[in-house]
């Protein structure tokens, strides 16, 4: 029998917001543990929530871009459930009157483009952190994170295989990025997902599912897909039932374990948050959400070509990834010479991360240092070849350029001096070349340059020594 | 001087004849002697409040501070969080928690130059009517101590009486400042829900919950209100920018003030004293030139049972925050997370607490949340656009508070359903969201204090007030006062 798995996604992503969702805490990620809790976010008796707008502005621009409806009316609920890392015992989440809902993401898989249905989106705040104290055998308790504006991203079960999930998520990932509302760390957990799976006979009735978490890598979510399909089949094809259950993703193990069934699912007791109005969004509002979007991939790359007569092929280079994007932009304001920058950010750097295997998100080269270097490059300090040097050393160092330059003496000799000098050296040394010259073998030309760049060690001003050259055989 | 009322205090500070600490120290001195036959008082903060007159002294004659209470003492239900003061809720749970900030109302009290004394006895976590449930002993009524003080803001009330404090702040879910007050003899303000500031009043029912003030005389208390109402950053549902406007001339006749008298509310089970006594009060209030007309008020079956699914629902999500973890108590006997929860949570609550918790939680699991918890926020609709319904034909509405005078200790503690039953002429009050005064209205038989209430539509204070003001003018049940073997 030919089976088929039927997969849906729960996404979790924080917001990149300054502040949390409910208080005016800072939400920068690692701080010592407790420094960024004040009594709203630490649940002490009393306080109420007061909503960050721009936590609401960034769930709809995700909505946005999803193609969502967005709701106009959306409303706050209360989770209900005990745990350590959540203070007040509830979460501040929306079940009734989610922010966003019905959308959808085209995606490419194999060549072929599906369309992924987004169920909703939902605000919610997120919990603290446990950690254990292997010294005194103690968990502790970690506020800081408590009241981080999450939103969850539920699609439709519209997924067939880990390589269609996995195109959906890098594709997601890239609009969060570029829409500036969450920086997307799956290591620091600022984007996490819960995957929804089950397996049926191909076209046929659909399966029991299970939700597997703890995934923290597009790699661990692949894996774990590629063995909850598989364990699936192999209950039912024993003969076996699959359990409705929620599943923990060991990936060092490489296998999944049963955390808890659908009868000890816990019961969340939702209902209506008292202690928040419901958010309105009026047409004014939505459109300043909409007017203040930032600009997307596609309107990059026209606006790269139409204002700076980047190629096609760079223009999409360099917003294959936002940060790709963002260093680019930025070397370009500083060197003001886009075109070098494009050439260099399309070109040198994506090859110097190629070969060092750098993510764009890990991408720390200095912006300031490689517009020094374009600077230097386009007013003839150095030559090509030192530039290139350079910003190597830029990129896998992140050495100064104007010192990693004098230090290595790369700096272009354009004293008419050295030049005549080397020049008539070579007049005199190269006595056959200087005559097939003569005789109209222009080609000679080239060798004869190159000789005196030689003795320059290289760092000739190119043009400089060609005209010497040139007057030198007059 | 524990007789006059605060504004005559305030101004007899201004013009010097009495100085902030003298009169600090006039109450504290009372409190001391009175609180042990009343246990009114959870905590007297008597050094910082002796500290903090000499600094209002100062103040206040340097022309810093012009609040028309500036000066005044005053005392908090222990439910309202104070910095660095202990804030129980008269709760187990909280014996030993200190806040690290300051309710919204207690830094605007304390901006005008008034004197917070200390904090008041109550029922536990206010939930009940009797203010028998908290951890730390029943507060006693003043006007006969073998009874109560009634609930839940019943220290407010009994320490407003009992001449120990000239105000108090108490919160109103149910009726929680209305009832001490009808059953203490003194007069409350709660008022229309989002009009004070929540923040730092420790939840019970967040969407019922509300501020407000007792004191001897409306007077009083709508002074207190000026200083604590508005719009408040930190409580989303209080955002409405309204200016009550209270020191309007007194109103010799209540001429085109028309008052609507809830029939229903007089027949069945209520006391007869009070009937009558309530009803003298809408008489009065037509001889100033009201015009009382009767009405049916409907949905009465309905109310209690609303509010108690709402409340406590409400109740069992704010109270889960008590887990043992943070603050507040934790069973010795647990060793694992769930005995952590389990035990602190059985060992801290008190029985009426644990109950509310469980119909709460019970009302909003899956399977009983339309039965349950939908219906009565249908109920609450229901109730809402009646009232707005019944604001077309009149100003106000006229209700007794309770159905019966203050009962004896002990007397309905066993008998959850007819304590809930007493709350039925306050429950609407909050599920609608209006404001209410809560005035003496006269005595029963056994020289017990009756009080009747006047309901307003939203933020319809300024003219609850104007009426309060007349009615006391022409009344003195107000300025009776409580004797017995305490005083
Ligand atoms: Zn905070």
């Amino acid at each position: 029998m030919n089976w088929e798995s039927v997969i849906g996604l729960e996404v979790h992503a924080e917001l990149a917001t300054q502040s949390k969702i409910f208080c005016g805490c800072s939400t920068a990620f690692g701080q010592e543990p407790n420094t960024q809790v004040c009594p709203v976010c630490a649940g002490m008796p009393g306080v109420l929530p007061r909503l960050n707008r721009t936590a609401v502005e960034y769930a709809v621009r995700v909505g946005l871009a999803l193609n969502c409806t967005i709701t106009r009316y959306s409303k706050f609920d209360r989770k209900n459930y005990f745990y350590p890392d959540l203070p007040k015992a509830y979460q501040v989440s929306q079940l009734y009157a989610p922010i966003c809902r019905d959308g959808h993401l085209a995606v490419e898989v194999d060549g072929t483009t599906k369309i992924i249905g987004i169920r909703e989106i939902h605000m919610e705040e997120d919990a603290g952190k446990l950690i254990h104290d292997a010294v005194s055998d103690n968990t502790l308790m970690d506020f800081s994170r408590c009241g981080v504006p999450l939103i969850e991203i539920v699609t439709q079960p519209d997924f067939h295989s880990a390589a269609e999930v996995r195109t959906f998520l890098m594709q997601l990932r890239e609009i969060l990025l570029y829409l500036g509302v969450c920086d997307c760390k799956m290591q620091e957990g600022s984007l996490r997902a819960d995957i929804n799976i089950s397996v049926r006979p191909e076209g046929g009735e659909l399966g029991v599912r299970t939700e597997m978490k703890n995934l923290n890598s597009f790699k661990a979510i692949g894996r774990a897909i590629e063995y909850e399909t598989r364990r699936q089949i192999q209950l039912l094809e024993s003969g076996k039932q699959v359990v409705q259950e929620t599943r923990r993703w060991d990936d060092d193990a490489g296998v999944s374990y049963g955390m808890r069934s659908k009868e000890s699912a816990p019961e969340y007791r939702y209902f209506p948050e008292p202690d928040l109005l419901p958010i309105y969004i009026d047409d004014q509002w939505l459109q300043s959400i909409v007017e203040n979007l930032p600009e997307m991939a596609e309107a990059k790359r026209a606006r790269y070509m139409r204002c700076w007569g980047i190629s096609a092929l760079e223009a999409a280079t360099l917003t294959s990834h936002v940060y790709v994007a963002q260093l680019f932009e930025e070397v370009a304001a500083l060197s003001r010479n886009p075109m070098e920058a494009a050439h260099l950010v399309a070109g040198e750097i994506m090859r110097l991360m190629n070969q060092t295997d750098t993510l764009p998100e890990d991408l720390a080269v200095d912006a300031k240092k490689l517009a020094t270097l374009i600077t230097l490059v386009s007013s003839a300090k150095i030559n090509r070849n030192a530039y290139k040097e350079a910003v190597e050393a830029v990129f896998i160092d992140g050495v100064d350029p104007e010192e990693y330059i004098a230090q290595r003496g790369l700096r272009m000799v354009s004293d008419a001096d050295a030049i005549a000098e080397a020049v008539a050296a070579v007049i005199t040394e190269q006595r056959q070349a200087v005559a097939d010259y003569r005789a109209g073998q222009h080609k000679a030309l080239g060798f004869l340059i190159g000789q005196a760049m030689r003795k320059l060690q290289g760092k000739g001003n190119p043009a400089l020594v060609r005209k010497a050259m040139l007057e030198a055989l007059e | 001087m524990l007789n006059m009322t605060a504004l005559a205090l305030a101004k007899a500070i201004r013009a010097k004849k009495l100085s902030v600490t003298e009169a600090v120290a006039e109450y504290i001195k009372q409190i001391e002697q009175t609180n042990p036959h009343l246990n009114t008082f959870l905590t007297v903060s008597k050094d910082t409040a002796l500290a903090r007159a000499q600094t209002i002294q100062a103040q206040i004659a340097a022309g810093e501070i012009t609040s028309p209470l500036a000066g005044v003492p005053i005392a908090l239900k222990d439910n309202i969080s104070t910095l660095g003061i202990r804030t129980t809720c008269a709760a187990k749970m909280l014996e030993n928690y200190v806040p690290v900030y300051n309710a919204t109302v207690v830094d605007r009290l304390e901006q005008a130059g008034m004197i917070v004394i200390g904090k008041l006895n109550m029922d536990e976590f206010a939930m009940g009517g009797s203010s028998e449930t908290g951890a730390y002993g029943t507060v006693r009524n003043p006007w006969d101590t073998e009874r109560v003080a009634g609930g839940s803001s019943g220290g407010s009330a009994a320490a407003v009486a009992a001449g120990e404090v000239p105000l108090a702040l108490g919160s109103d879910t149910g009726g929680s400042i209305r009832q001490p007050c009808a059953f203490c003899g003194v007069t409350g303000i709660k008022p229309t829900y989002g009009a004070v500031s929540r923040y730092g009043l420790v939840a019970y029912a967040s969407s019922l919950d509300q501020v407000g003030s007792i004191g001897r005389t409306i007077d009083d208390c709508a002074a207190v209100l000026s200083l604590i109402a508005g719009p408040d950053d930190n409580d989303s549902t209080c955002v409405i920018s309204k200016t009550f406007t209270f020191d309007t001339p007194l109103l010799e006749r209540l001429a085109g003030f028309r008052i609507g008298l809830p029939r229903n509310y007089f027949a069945g089970g209520i006391n007869a004293d009070v009937a009558q006594a309530v009803l003298a009060a809408a008489k009065e209030l037509a001889a100033a030139g009201a015009q009382v007309e009767e009405f049916d008020m409907p949905l009465m079956d309905y109310m209690v049972p609303a509010y108690y699914i709402i409340a406590c629902a409400e109740a069992s999500s704010n109270l889960s925050r008590y887990d043992g973890l943070k603050y507040g108590y934790r069973s010795p006997a647990a060793e694992t997370l769930a005995e952590v929860y389990r035990l602190s949570r059985s060992e801290g609550f008190g029985l009426e607490v644990k109950r509310r918790i469980m119909l709460g939680s019970f009302v909003l699991s899956s399977g009983y949340y339309d039965a349950y918890y939908k219906k009565a926020l249908q109920t609450r609709t229901l109730i809402k656009q009646a009232y707005d319904r019944l604001f077309e034909r009149f100003d106000m509405i006229l209700s007794p508070v309770a159905p019966t005078t203050a009962y004896k200790l002990g007397e309905n503690v066993d008998d959850p359903l007819k304590m809930y039953m007493g709350d039925i002429y306050t429950v609407s009050v909050n599920l609608a969201g209006l404001p209410a005064v809560a005035l003496p209205c006269g005595f029963d038989r056994q020289n017990l204090p009756i009080g009747f209430q006047l309901i307003g539509a939203a933020f319809s204070e300024s003219k609850l007030v104007s009426a309060a003001r007349t009615y006391q003018h022409r009344t003195s049940f107000h300025l009776q006062q409580p004797g017995g073997a305490w005083v």
